[in-house]
């Protein structure tokens, strides 16, 4: 078992043509993903790495029974290609483009929530179940199969993550990328809640970072509901304190969102927090094997 | 993308935000000028730099005569501000705002930021207007009052009903808030805003509301779509080495340790930051060389790293996704040739072609490389290095 994606996953491309869209869905199709089409306008009826390719997401649905979509287009367009996979019935957007219009974004992930569909990012690696299905741009060789769950904001440091969990002799269940942008798809809170619930999932790694308070809502999340031994990160203890312009954004989240503070909260619920990246595997193990 | 008052305040006389009559100055006489045309008996000079508690700082000062326009204009212009916001190192004055005095009954708060929670913009608003809001908002948080708008409805009536009978407002200044409010999410909307923040919020003796500060941030993801805004940017305003990396494509920022750094993605370069910290360092920088680390941006890194005469050792701390490691090692060996690397270079390559680029840095044997196996690992050897050891 596994979250959100496994090996029978039938994935479409929106950006498939592009630059950044054919390289990565070639490498997905190498992992083994079930990549089954792509969307580009105006390019509908052509063949592109030996999959089709539809003009809009609606088509490409329809003709391939594709539930998930990986999402490369551009960052001015991201807004609407959101939008149509959600209207297009897709159960899961992965959002992989950097620097997507925060207010695009608002609207977007609002209509996706409305129409049922969840999603993952912006600016993110995306989401890999280990020697299954990789959507996204993560280097698929670092994540053996394994009974760690793993989420984190930051790209580098979840391959950071899993490659010290494989390292010290277990494996990843799936490995969620959710981005550090102000508006995300999926949060700790709701993989927290999948992980819990994943059989195969023994332990998970959550990394975060400096910034907004949803690690704090993590914390007291995990206190409450969830089981399984947890261990966490947080990047940018040693972050210079940001030079401001205006005082709102502390006030909105009533914290500073440090990584102090958020270390902190989540020892008092019980995590196991490490202080540098360089100790998770070491962490890991300890509280597997205890 | 921070931009001054004063380009605020011309953002809000477009959206009938009201706000003082006002001419921005960059030098004494200019100021002068500025005053007679304004007119009036009384003028506030204004320093404008992007950071606030200017006024605590000394760079917000009332004259009540040309004369003294001219004095606190000289003063205030090339004077380096230091206030909570700017850093102890403080900010150049290099602009001042002259502004006609205004009639000041009651100062208010209002501003416009993102919930990240809640997912939509949050209009906050208090009676507790001045110099300290971060103050009223941990030891009064009921002072403030929160209202969220739903994008995709925009602002009602009732957000601003809402805003103004929790402020506790006369019945004639109700109608006059709401209008204000309005137009104030308008701005944030339409500009792709990240933070509008005005403090004071003023309530003159006429009983109208004004702007008499203004902050404003934008979204740099939607800057493409507002050139004018764009046109705002003020370099002056940006640390230079910060902006000569982001160029490149790099993004850096500088600390005060000892240990330079150079990292692929944020999230690595703080956690490796953090590393360098808890095997007992100090970090020298924070740089990003992004996803597509090539011999150009490797050689750049290590010359913005190696200006700051602290640095005494680098790691250089990589993990290949997409981004293969043994083009890494090259862009190293290539990067030693083009700039003079004085100081020893720690080496963790790990990921997509790891074993070869070892390989690489094996062969070429530079005197002042040393190979890292692991993240600790080269936190470690970094820091020793540094330490001379
Ligand atoms: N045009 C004006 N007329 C009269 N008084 C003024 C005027 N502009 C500013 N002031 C006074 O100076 C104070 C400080 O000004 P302002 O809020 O613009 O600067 P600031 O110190 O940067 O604020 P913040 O701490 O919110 O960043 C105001 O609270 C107000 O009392
Ligand atoms: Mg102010």
């Amino acid at each position: 078992m596994s979250i959100l994606v496994d090996k029978d996953t039938k994935v479409i491309v929106q950006g498939f043509t592009g630059k950044e869209g054919t390289f990565h869905a070639g490498q997905c199709i190498d992992y083994g993903t079930q990549i089954v089409g792509g969307v580009t306008p105006n390019k509908g009826g052509q063949v592109h790495l030996g999959k089709p390719v539809f003009n809009t997401v609606g088509e490409a649905v329809k003709a391939t029974g594709a539930t998930v979509s990986m999402i490369f287009v551009p960052p001015a367009f991201v807004g609407d290609a959101v939008m149509e996979a959600a209207d297009a019935g897709i159960e899961l957007a992965v959002i992989i483009t950097e620097g997507a219009p925060v207010r695009d974004m608002m609207m977007a992930k609002s209509y996706a929530v409305k129409s049922g569909m969840k999603t993952i990012g912006p600016n993110c690696p995306g989401v890999i179940t280990a020697e299954e299905c990789k959507i996204g741009i993560m280097p698929g060789m670092v994540f053996k199969k394994g009974n760690v769950g793993l989420i984190s904001k930051s790209g580098t440091l979840t391959y950071e993550g899993a490659n010290q969990v494989c390292n010290v002799g277990y494996g990843i269940t799936t490995a969620v990328g959710i981005g550090g942008d102000p508006i995300i798809g999926l949060s700790y809170i709701q993989l927290l809640t999948m992980f819990e619930a994943d059989p195969q999932t023994e332990a998970i790694v959550m990394i975060g970072e400096i910034g907004g308070d949803l690690e704090i809502q993590a914390a007291e999340f995990i206190k409450n509901n969830v089981s399984k031994p947890v261990v966490a990160f947080i990047a940018g203890q040693t972050a210079p304190k940001g030079k401001r312009m205006g005082h709102a954004g502390a006030i909105i989240s009533g914290s500073a969102g440090t990584a102090a503070e958020k270390m902190a909260a989540l020892e008092a619920a019980g995590v196991a927090v490490v202080k540098s990246p360089a100790e998770i595997g070491k962490k890991v193990k300890e509280v597997l094997s205890k | 993308m921070n931009i001054h008052e004063y380009q605020a305040k011309q953002i809000f006389a477009k959206y009938n935000v009201p706000v003082p009559k006002g001419k921005v100055a960059f030098s004494v006489e200019e100021a002068v000028e500025n005053a007679k045309e304004l007119g009036g008996k009384i003028w506030v000079v204004k320093a404008q730099i992007h950071a606030g508690g200017r006024g605590l700082g000394g760079g917000v000062k009332l004259a009540k005569s040309i004369d003294e326009v001219r004095e606190l204009a000289t003063e205030i212009l090339g004077m380096t501000l230091v206030t909570h916001q700017t850093g102890p190192e403080g900010k150049l004055v290099q602009k001042i705002y002259i502004e006609e005095g205004a009639d000041i009954a009651d100062e208010l708060y209002l501003g416009v930021v993102l919930d990240r929670a809640k997912e939509m913009p949050v209009i906050m608003a208090s009676t507790e207007g001045g110099m300290d809001i971060e103050k009223v908002a941990s030891e009064t948080p009921e002072k403030i009052i929160k209202v969220a708008v739903d994008p995709t409805i925009g602002f009602q009536g009732f957000h601003g009903r809402k805003l103004a009978f929790g402020l506790g407002l006369p019945k004639e200044q109700v109608g006059k808030f709401i209008k204000f409010a309005a137009a104030l999410y308008r701005v944030y909307m339409e500009n792709d805003a990240s933070l509008i923040e005005i403090n004071p919020l003023v309530k003159t003796g006429a009983g109208d509301f004004i702007a008499l500060d203004g902050k404003m941030g934008f979204d740099d993801s939607a800057l493409g779509r507002h050139p004018d805004i764009e046109a705002m940017r003020d370099i002056s305003e940006e640390d230079p080495a910060e902006r000569e990396a982001g160029e490149f494509g790099l993004s850096y920022v500088k600390l005060d340790g000892n240990v330079g750094c150079m990292v692929n993605g944020a999230g690595l370069a703080m956690g490796t930051m953090d590393t360098i910290n808890y095997v007992g360092g100090t970090p020298a920088n924070f740089l990003d060389v992004g996803g597509t680390a090539s011999a150009e941006t490797v050689a750049k890194g290590f010359e913005i790293i190696l200006r700051d005469p602290n640095v005494k050792s680098i790691f250089v701390n990589i993990f290949g996704g997409i981004v293969r490691c043994d083009r890494i090692a090259n862009g190293i060996l290539e990067a030693t040739k083009l700039v003079d690397v004085h100081v020893p270079v720690v080496v963790r390559l790990d990921g997509t072609n790891a074993p070869e680029a070892a390989q690489i840095l094996k062969n070429a044997n530079i005197e002042n490389v040393i190979t890292a196996t692991d993240l600790g690992d080269g936190a470690k050897k970094a820091v020793a290095a540094a330490k001379g050891e």
